[in-house]
């Protein structure tokens, strides 16, 4: 297959599960004849129909409600949250309902919620946010953000697939990033992948820092660095294994993430690795990501947001312990 | 120049039945088409659930159970919208619907296990039609409207009905699901129980207009009906019903009633409301009236009305009697057993930590 961008392999990946299954349904704001506002949802309504691929009114809390009511009544919704900074009007129905109907009723949820997430898009406010710990603190939801095309069409097709909830993080600043897709390729919710081997520091991330990892790698190999960069790909379950594989190679962690620092899901990564591999430390755990302010006007986002040079410095920190 | 919007819904089957002020009319009682047996079923169940609520607030007083909010004086709403439906119609409640679910056939001993803290959800909503209570106000119309979205999309004839307070109407969950039904014309049937009061806020400073006239600004008919009568609930809910069931959409009923008891047990309405309040509504009793006018129709006599009577007096004593019998499910089953279908790796984990300690303690 020839080389695809995130946004078609979405896209793609989409279109194969309406076709494979009669009970998905597409539905949001602007997601029918405009195909969303990052196009993701082009030309499915014409393929499928008004009653599997709908506009919905402007309304998230809602959108959200009646994807609970139509996985009771046996669909497959896959509602679309046009930006991260407005899936909170839609937050008590996914925390109260979405991730804790099944343990009340029995009744499962197979419910994939999209989320376009992340800065470096130049936006204005309420459309660079990541919201992710939000949800991993929430019981009865899983949570991936796919890095890369591949992983993208495949992890999408894993969370329809899922009987459970899933909050699908896409990486708006990712979309228009090609890679080959195969549709054969399998991605298990809970596993994440390693990204580079490398032997110094063992750098995670997840979504849009990835690439950012990646980037650092390659800088610091230029200096006989060498970064070893796990790609999460899921948030929860966290996928404990790797990360201790690696660290039994690097002895160092930094975490990397657009989220501000405080109250982020790195301290959770940080805390668990702590549990599972003190003994394997030889520096502390450091964590790269915003500081702890609202999402900056987006002239200002470059500083704010992880760069190569402040996941350099951390692996400087991390190397110069032991 | 605007458009002209045609907001009020020419295909209205209920108004017709109703006066004015929301009385059922004469001719439309004498319409109804239901049996003695039927019409005295209607007075047994008001009966059996009253008594079902009494005997579950003596629990409360008790210490068995953890919290009780009473629906005294909501019978005739309870009892006539289920009455109304077809089995197959799912009904989405919210908290304070006990007795719809006792008239669905839920054990009402199951269900007080909930609010004796030994279980999530007592029972299977597929079994009987009827959703799992829901407490945040007004978030499970959201729920009814996406459920009927879906009987339309799968060409079902399968009506819902979702079922909330007064207070449920300031909610914009509320107005969002309002709007999404009209939109997509979603076979549900909105009933609102205004009973006067949201824990301790009076309708008057809950909302300045008419709960029932929004639903034209949806784009489909409302009515404010007498709610303490039984046979006006049930014929205002039949009719909706068999217009959703045609394709017509959504229909929104403001049933008038009174929260004759607290909001809960935990509540203390001597802080906010007057006995005098209190005794004009007692006047319009629910189970009283229907009593009297089965009596004056002569569909019902004395022997059959201690029948009842005692009917209510062994069910609350069995309702008790398995409800403190009842063993919950073991601790690991009861807290992580119904989280996920598919639960990861960590959680299951965690569920033998948690079993191994208490093992081990």
């Amino acid at each position: 297959m020839e080389a695809v961008t995130m946004a078609k392999a979405i896209n793609l990946s989409l279109r194969d599960a309406l076709a494979r299954d009669e009970d998905v349904l597409v539905f949001g704001e602007d997601v029918g004849a405009l195909g969303g506002v990052f196009r993701i949802t082009d030309g499915l309504q014409e393929a499928f129909g008004e009653e599997r691929v709908f506009d919905t009114p402007l309304a998230e809390s809602t959108i959200i409600g009646v994807a609970v009511g139509l996985a009771l009544r046996g669909f497959k919704p896959v509602p679309e949250i046009q930006f991260d900074g407005f899936v909170y009007s839609g937050f008590d129905q996914i925390v109260s309902h979405v991730a804790k109907y099944r343990n009340r009723s029995g009744m499962s949820m197979p419910i994939t919620i999209r989320i376009p997430f992340g800065g470096h898009i130049g936006a204005v406010e309420h459309h660079s946010e990541s919201p992710e710990a939000y949800f991993t603190h929430t019981a009865g939801l899983k949570v991936v953000a796919p890095a890369t095309p591949g992983d993208a069409y495949a992890l999408l097709q894993s969370a329809i697939a899922d009987p459970d909830p899933v909050i699908f993080f896409e990486p708006k600043a990712r979309y228009y990033v090609k890679e080959e897709v195969d549709p054969k390729r399998e991605v298990l919710i809970g596993r994440a992948r390693l990204a580079r081997e490398g032997t110094g520091v063992s750098v995670i991330a997840y979504g849009p820092t990835v690439s950012v990892a990646l980037e650092a790698a390659k800088a610091a190999e230029k200096e006989n660095i060498s970064l070893e960069v796990i790609d999460l790909r899921t948030l929860s379950p966290l996928d404990m294994a790797t990360i201790i594989e690696s660290l039994r190679k690097t002895h160092r962690a930094i975490i990397v993430h657009e989220a501000p620092v405080f109250g982020g899901f790195g301290g959770e990564i940080a805390a668990r690795i702590a549990d599972d591999g003190f003994d394997l430390l030889e520096a502390p755990v450091t964590r790269v990501g915003a500081m702890n302010t609202p999402y900056p006007p987006a002239r200002f986002e470059k500083l704010y947001l992880p760069d190569v040079d402040r996941i350099l410095e951390a692996a400087d920190v991390a190397l110069a312990y032991g | 120049m605007a458009d002209v919007v045609e907001v009020v819904a020419t295909d209205d089957p209920v108004r017709p039945l109703f006066s004015p002020a929301g009385e059922l009319t004469a001719a439309a009682r004498s319409r109804l088409g239901l049996s003695q047996d039927a019409l005295r079923d209607l007075y047994r169940q008001m009966v059996l659930i009253r008594r079902a609520d009494q005997e579950a607030l003596n629990l409360q007083r008790q210490g068995e159970l953890g919290l009780w909010g009473q629906f005294l004086g909501q019978e005739a709403i309870h009892v006539g919208a289920v009455a109304a439906l077809q089995p197959d119609d799912w009904i989405f409640p919210s908290y304070r619907e006990f007795g719809m679910a006792m008239c669905r056939g839920i054990d009402p001993a199951d269900m007080l296990t909930w609010f004796r803290g030994l279980s999530a959800g007592p029972w299977d909503p597929r079994e009987f039609h009827f959703a799992p209570l829901a407490v945040p106000v007004a978030s499970q119309v959201p729920h009814a409207v996406g459920f009927a979205m879906g009987s339309r999309f799968k060409k079902s004839k399968d009506v819902v009905l979702g079922t909330f307070g007064d207070g449920a109407t300031s909610k914009g969950d509320w107005h969002e699901a309002m709007n999404f039904a009209g939109v997509f014309k979603a076979p549900v049937i909105f009933l609102c129980q205004n009973n006067h009061w949201a824990i301790s806020v009076p309708l008057a400073k809950q909302t300045a207009g008419s709960i029932a006239e929004r639903a034209q600004g949806y784009g489909f008919p409302g009515i404010r009906i007498d709610g303490n009568d039984v046979l006006g609930v049930l014929a205002a809910v039949r009719g909706a019903a068999e217009r959703a069931r045609r394709g017509d959409g959504p229909y929104l009923i403001e049933a008038m009633t009174y929260r004759m008891g607290a909001h809960t047990t935990s509540d203390d309405p001597s802080r906010y409301r007057t006995e005098t309040e209190l005794q004009a509504w007692s006047v319009k009793d629910p189970v009283g009236r229907y009593r009297a006018w089965l009596e004056g129709q002569g569909i019902i006599d004395g022997a059959a009305i201690k029948t009842i009577g005692d009917e209510g007096e062994s069910m609350a004593h069995a309702m008790r009697t398995r409800l403190l019998a009842f063993t919950p499910a073991p601790p690991g089953e009861v807290i992580f057993g119904r989280v996920y279908a598919r639960p990861p790796d960590s959680f299951l984990e965690e569920r033998e930590e948690f079993e191994a300690s208490l093992e081990s303690s």
